[in-house]
């Protein structure tokens, strides 16, 4: 029986890992889609400085609310600004804010999570009964009251929106983790004396990471609409800096004579969230399939 | 001749791989249920038998696909059937009882209404006749009071009793055709016994056709008039019952036989090697050639076809029927166990009590645990070193309590647990120093859950190498690959994932990272019990190897009688949390016995025809152990009376050095018993 031969199965590399996966979401056409705005999303917000045909500040009065021509593709706005330009550069300061405020959201709110899961006990009921006590006040009130004491720079902006954001996580770890926490294997490890520490690192987060990876890739694209709407209200990032929450609160006016102003930063933001939601989706699935190579005997 | 009533003609079920191509699980199957017949499937998991009961009610399991053939019942082929007619043949014409009856039953509907729904689909009674006809199937399923079981909800109800349910609605639409999946497979093996009875009798009263599908030839063996083996999607042997398990003319079946544990044979019944090739690795040849003791040359280049033998009635799958056929009878040989047993006592539970019960706050603020009537009560066990010991009970009786209080991961309520005469082991992990750890070291019941997943062979068995002897680089590696041939596996298995081992080889890999520690004692939780028969020998043999290399003291905790026959060298047997009888293993399998030991063993399912179940007491389950008295005394057949309800039995000793816990005295017990 020369099983071995089908078995044999070379330990890879972590980077085989990943593009085996990127491969598998790109082979669906959702994920497919979702990949490929991502992708040009991220490749925007890094060259949009170097290509953009205008300054994104330059007022001039002479050119207010120009419709789309030839020179100005997506018109000018009330102050004459070239729209195309302050679209390509208005979804960095998110993009970038947003990201950084997933990866905090993922650490505290995963690792939190994975610790009251193993935990159990008083503990257990203490943090999560805060972490409910905090579910329950609505979130962009808390993130007002912080911006307004504060002040709306990123070094605030990125820690009050992971910590926001990461209290849902702290709940999928928990569940993910009270679903390895039963299995023998652990049951074992604790036998043997391993400390908290060695089972989480070792034995927990190898089997709640992809939980945890889908859902924060799904809180990313929640923060984004999130923090485009403190933009909207004033206190994310300020004028004259291009951001498409922004720029869709000062355009609403006008949109019954100058549509161009604000449909330009509404594609741009919902594409790019859109986009977030097809790759995590496929993401997901990706994993999932990637978890039942059994033969469905 | 007999009525068939469902033919199965060259029927091909199968998959498609992720590359496109064809893969079979069931290989050009070809049989017929004759009416009031009985038929056993047999074979390992992975064989198709499951399948193949499937396709035989028209269902194919998402993923799979018809390839050829059909199952013609009523002269229709099911498969090819609409669902709307489907409808009208299950149920009516033929019914299933799943494995699991407590998922298969809805939890929020009563017994009596889900058997009504049934009655409604499939019959056309009127209300009225409908109400008796609920309390005349639990009546016929044997069930005590059918008008309280109709008023209660699936969760009110044992297993076995959820079973029997399942059995009732069944039988509901009057099938010609009854297919049970591994119905008792989930059961105590007294629950078991009763209900195999049961299926005996409603398939003689009744005249339904069976085809019972299992893993265990025991089961097969009390039920069926005819035995159909499979291994890998085909049919190896098929013909009547006795004659298989008598005198196997398939090389498969042989082995299968003579790798089974009997309660009539002490010592480890002989492993056969290898495992059952995966679906779509077959090549040419025979698929049973690699662990063949009887192959030749021509078995490796071509498949044998089923051959139909008129003398015996039989259907075989292989070059070589004949010289089996002369070899007339499986004589089973047993590699005898041997014991080192020192003089030293390794482990000692003196008043050993467990409790379950919630703390009161009191209880809790004083850090104390408080339960009048605990789980777990009174148990006094010396072990001695380089002994095996089993604990032996059904499903509640405490066994594994027990061992995961030794482990240190319960605490216990009273008591002391000794190591080496003069350490005590605190009952709780934290307080217990490495080395308390690593001198106990466990394997548990299913390899699925006691690997992680995401962990390489190597990474697996490295743990307790680093944590207790903070081996790296070089010699770690030395040590895992050292492991791994100790059990028998190669070196390339340590960059393998779990999903990518058989179940034979992770109980291999979970017994490696148990003796990585170099641990005195082993305690073992059903270590055989999610494993196929033939690699379940292969496991309790290497389990013997490495005791008499290493000296180890196994605590052997099992449900199945006939295991811990082959294994152990000394029996407890435990009811309620309470010891009822401890002993040398020879003489707990003799007479006089408890009487609970001697319900244990009347139940055990032997393959063969002869030995039938004897059924001593009801199969009541009781939710907790008696205030005071005996810890049998509300199932004891041989009850006395007050005395047994009110003291506490002695322990009385056999000549042979066994301890019994009985009120009855010994020689009045022995009388009874061996009449």
């Amino acid at each position: 029986m020369k099983l071995d031969n089908i078995y044999q199965e070379e330990k890879k590399s972590n980077f085989a890992k990943v593009s085996e996966i990127i491969i598998t979401m790109a082979s669906r056409p959702s994920g497919f889609i979702g990949l490929s705005i991502l992708i040009f999303h991220v490749i925007l917000a890094f060259i949009s400085p170097y290509i953009a045909p205008y300054d994104f500040k330059a007022i001039n009065p002479t050119l207010m609310l120009q419709a789309p021509s030839a020179e100005y593709w997506f018109g000018t706005d009330d102050l004459g600004r070239d729209v195309f330009t302050r679209t390509i550069l208005g979804g960095r300061t998110a993009l970038t804010i947003t990201f950084f405020g997933s990866l905090i959201a993922l650490l505290w709110g995963g690792l939190l999570g994975i610790f009251c899961g193993l935990v159990g006990g008083k503990t257990d009921d203490i943090v999560m009964r805060i972490v409910d006590a905090f579910l329950s006040i609505p979130w962009i009130l808390a993130m007002l009251l912080i911006v307004s004491l504060l002040g709306t720079s990123t070094e605030v902006l990125i820690p009050a929106l992971g910590f926001f954001y990461g209290k849902g996580i702290v709940r999928v770890a928990r569940a993910a983790t009270h679903d390895v926490i039963a299995k023998d294997f652990i049951v074992s490890a604790r036998a043997r004396g391993h400390s908290n520490f060695s089972i989480i690192w070792n034995e927990i987060i190898p089997n709640v990471r992809d939980a945890i990876l889908v859902e924060g890739a799904m809180r990313w694209s929640w923060m984004l609409l999130g923090f485009s709407s403190l933009s909207f209200l004033g206190f994310g990032v300020s004028p004259p800096t291009p951001d498409w929450g922004l720029m869709i609160s000062n355009a609403r006016g006008l949109m019954s004579f100058a549509y161009w102003s604000v449909i330009a930063p509404i594609v741009g933001l919902s594409s790019l969230i859109i986009g977030i939601n097809l790759t995590a989706d496929a993401f997901a699935k990706a994993l999932g399939i990637d978890r039942s190579t059994k033969a469905p005997v | 001749m007999t009525e068939i009533i469902q033919k199965v003609k060259n029927l091909s079920i199968g998959f498609k791989s992720k590359k496109g191509e064809e893969i079979l699980i069931l290989r050009n199957i070809s049989t017929n249920i004759k009416k009031g017949e009985t038929v056993g499937i047999v074979g390992e998991s992975g064989s198709g038998k499951s399948t193949l009961a499937l396709a035989m009610m028209g269902y194919v399991k998402h993923g799979l696909f018809t390839i050829g053939g059909e199952c013609e019942f009523n002269s229709s082929n099911l498969l090819k059937m609409k669902n709307r007619d489907l409808e009208k043949i299950r149920g009516r014409k033929i019914a299933m009882i799943p494995q699991n009856a407590g998922q298969a039953l809805t939890p929020n509907l009563k017994i009596g209404y889900q058997i009504d729904e049934a009655l409604q689909l499939h019959s056309d009674l009127k209300e009225e006749e409908r109400e008796q006809k609920i309390s005349e199937l639990l009546n016929k399923v044997r069930l005590p009071s059918p008008e309280t079981i109709a008023l209660r909800y699936p969760h009110e109800l044992s297993g076995g009793q959820q079973q029997r349910v399942a059995v009732a609605m069944a039988l509901a639409g009057t099938p010609d055709l009854l297919l049970l999946d591994e119905p008792t497979t989930g059961l105590d093996v007294t629950t078991q016994a009763h209900v195999l009875e049961l299926l005996n009798f409603i398939a003689k009263d009744t005249g339904t056709s069976m085809v019972y599908v299992s893993h265990d030839l025991g089961a097969i063996a009390q039920v069926s008039d005819r035995i159909i083996v499979m291994y890998s999607g085909e049919i190896v042997l098929e013909g009547p019952s006795r004659d298989i398990l008598k005198k196997p003319i398939h090389p498969y079946t042989y082995g299968l036989l003579k790798s089974i544990p009997k309660l009539s044979l002490a010592g480890l019944p002989q492993s056969m090697p290898g495992s059952q090739p995966q679906p779509g690795t077959m090549h040419r040849g025979c698929s049973f050639f690699d662990r063949c003791d009887f192959s030749e040359e021509k078995c490796k280049n071509n498949s044998p076809q089923l051959e139909y033998l008129e003398e015996l009635n039989t259907s075989v799958r292989c070059f070589n029927h004949k010289s089996l056929m002369n070899d007339s009878q499986v004589n089973q040989t047993v590699n005898k166990i041997k014991t080192s047993l020192q003089d030293k006592e390794i482990l000692n539970l003196s008043e050993v009590s467990i409790s379950y019960a919630k703390q009161k706050l009191l209880d809790q603020v004083l850090n104390r645990i408080s339960d009048e009537n605990p789980t777990v009560k009174d148990i006094n066990i010396n072990i001695k070193k380089g002994e095996t010991i089993a604990l032996v009970g059904e499903s509640g009786s405490g066994k594994s309590t027990i061992l995961k209080s030794i482990a240190g991961l319960l605490r216990t309520k009273g008591g002391i647990i000794k190591f080496d005469r003069n350490r005590n082991l605190s009952s709780d992990l934290k307080e217990r120093d490495p080395n308390d750890l690593r001198i106990i070291q466990l394997i548990f019941q299913n390899p699925d859950e006691s690997l992680n997943p995401n962990h390489t062979v190597e990474e697996i068995i490295a743990q307790p190498l680093k944590l207790y002897f903070g081996l790296k680089g070089e010699q770690l590696k030395k040590n895992i690959i050292d492991l791994l041939q100790k059990v028998r596996l190669g070196e390339f298995y340590t960059s393998r994932y779990p999903r990518q081992l058989s179940g034979g080889e992770k109980q291999r890999v979970a017994v490696a990272r148990a003796f990585a520690a170099k641990p005195d004692i082993i305690l073992c939780d059903e270590v055989t019990s999610a494993l196929d028969v033939s690699v379940q020998a292969a496991v309790l043999n290497l389990l013997q190897q490495l005791k008499e290399d290493f000296g180890t003291t196994y605590i052997f905790v099992s449900h199945d009688l006939a295991v811990v026959r082959a294994i152990s060298d000394r029996v407890a047997v435990l009811y309620q949390g309470r010891l009822c009888e401890v002993g040398p293993s020879k003489d707990v399998y003799q007479f006089p016995s408890h009487p609970y030991t001697e319900v244990l063993l009347g139940a055990v399912l032997e393959p063969d025809p002869d030995i039938k179940p004897k059924l001593v007491a009801e199969d009541i389950v009781e939710e907790k152990p008696p205030q005071k008295g005996c810890s049998f005394q509300g199932r004891c057949s041989r009850i006395l009376g007050d005395i047994c309800k009110n003291e506490v039995p002695p322990w009385q000793i056999t000549n042979s050095g066994n301890s019994i816990r009985c009120h009855i005295p010994l020689k009045e017990l022995q009388k009874d018993q061996i009449n």
